[in-house]
């Protein structure tokens, strides 16, 4: 399959242009943010360009696979393909539904106060579910404790009682180009400039968020 | 001691192997909530005692007061929530419809979460694309092989696989099959898979 897939990206400008992708080139792409969502101990931008065209690419491969003749060996090694790609794609957005389970007010708030510019760590199905989830939950707690407790406790203030994500968790990183002279913890006494060479995966140092994976 | 019961409801679920749903302790919640009440009716006219008589000695009981009812709240909102969690987790495990034992060991207002908790779900997998859109509850290991040997465990009846043939599911049959067919079976346990 040598077809190659549009893609929205941006260009210096901000203005959005399509770029193009090998099915190849996806799937990688796809995996990076698998990865990536897996080691951040906090929600990361949402990319629904990509979880759009890797189900439009499954879908296609289906199609394919149902015009194949019956009984070749291809239809196999396909089929083995589909599943993996639809094992990282589930995962992938299985992991991001549950930090936004487990951290839905904190994520919910972050999106309140968002600007315009910045991008969005919320598909807007996920914006939907977050919100669903919190309205669900509290509803819950109100009904079943709350409205019978002193007037004065029936209020509570999920985004303190829900802990926030562990940003200040080690991750590991990958480097993917060399850098001189990073700085690491920038606010400390012992200021300890780097080069980052790329190996793989050099373990834990701690920084705030992960933008060099 | 003030708080006991609701300490008693925390350690329940303390106590309660990883996930497993006990019995909603209604019993128990009512006991916290009943305490709450009585600590804030005392507190309210101690209130007004230390405030129209003069009484500030009473301010160290009132605060004290208040400090178990806080307590109190916290530990029936962990509790609950706690709750809300594993239930969340069955979801996952067994998909839409539950086992009628753990059905029973939730209250009315739990089961109503729970529906619109998988309502929720079933909206966002649908809106990921495509014609049904992606059940990302399936899936759950990096695949390995294609197609796996299982055994049947109850009488499931007919069973269709991809290419139209259907194979005739009976206890203790055991099958070559696609993979991505049978794990929902297999979660259900109406089939287990077969390693050599």
């Amino acid at each position: 399959m040598t077809e190659e897939l549009d893609l929205p990206g941006q260009d210096s400008d901000g203005g959005s242009e399509e770029v193009v992708l090998t099915p190849a080139e996806l799937i990688e792409r796809l995996e990076q943010a698998w990865m990536n969502e897996k080691f951040a101990p906090d929600l990361l931008e949402s990319k629904p360009e990509i979880v759009e065209c890797v189900m439009e690419q499954l879908d296609h491969m289906e199609e394919n696979l149902r015009r194949a003749k019956k009984g070749d060996l291809k239809i196999s090694i396909h089929r083995m393909e589909m599943e993996r790609i639809r094992y990282v794609l589930s995962s992938y957005l299985r992991c991001r539904l549950m930090k936004i389970e487990k951290f839905f007010p904190h994520v919910l708030e972050k999106e309140k106060t968002r600007h315009e510019e910045e991008p969005s760590s919320l598909s807007p199905e996920e914006f939907a579910f977050a919100k669903e989830y919190m309205a669900n939950t509290e509803t819950y707690l109100r009904n079943v404790a709350l409205k019978h407790m002193p007037p004065n406790l029936q209020k509570v203030d999920l985004l303190r009682s829900v802990p926030k994500p562990d940003l200040d968790s080690y991750v590991f990183l990958r480097v993917k180009e060399r850098q001189e002279n990073i700085l690491v913890e920038p606010e400390t006494d012992e200021q300890r400039k780097f080069s980052l060479v790329t190996r793989e995966w050099r373990p834990s140092w701690r920084i705030r968020n992960p933008w060099l994976c | 001691m003030f708080c006991d019961r609701a300490i008693e409801l925390v350690r329940e679920l303390h106590r309660a192997p990883e996930g497993q749903l006990l019995a909603f302790n209604e019993d128990g919640l009512r006991q916290v909530l009943e305490e709450m009440k009585a600590l804030y009716e005392q507190n309210q006219s101690d209130v007004n005692e230390a405030k129209s008589g003069g009484r500030s000695d009473l301010i160290p009981t009132i605060k004290f007061r208040h400090c178990s009812l806080l307590r109190n709240r916290r530990c029936i909102i962990a509790y609950l929530y706690d709750r809300l969690l594993r239930i969340r987790a069955l979801r996952w495990e067994y998909g839409s419809v539950l086992p009628n034992i753990l059905r029973f060991h939730m209250s009315a207002e739990e089961v109503e979460w729970f529906n619109h908790y998988k309502k929720s779900l079933a909206t966002y997998m649908r809106s990921l694309g495509g014609e049904e859109g992606l059940d990302i509850t399936q899936d759950m290991k990096p695949p390995k092989s294609l197609y796996i040997e299982v055994r049947c465990l109850k009488d499931y009846g007919e069973f269709e696989v991809d290419d139209g043939t259907s194979v005739l599911l009976k206890k203790n049959s055991q099958h070559f099959l696609p993979r991505w067919k049978c794990e929902p079976l297999i979660r259900q346990g109406v089939l287990e898979h077969v390693l050599w």
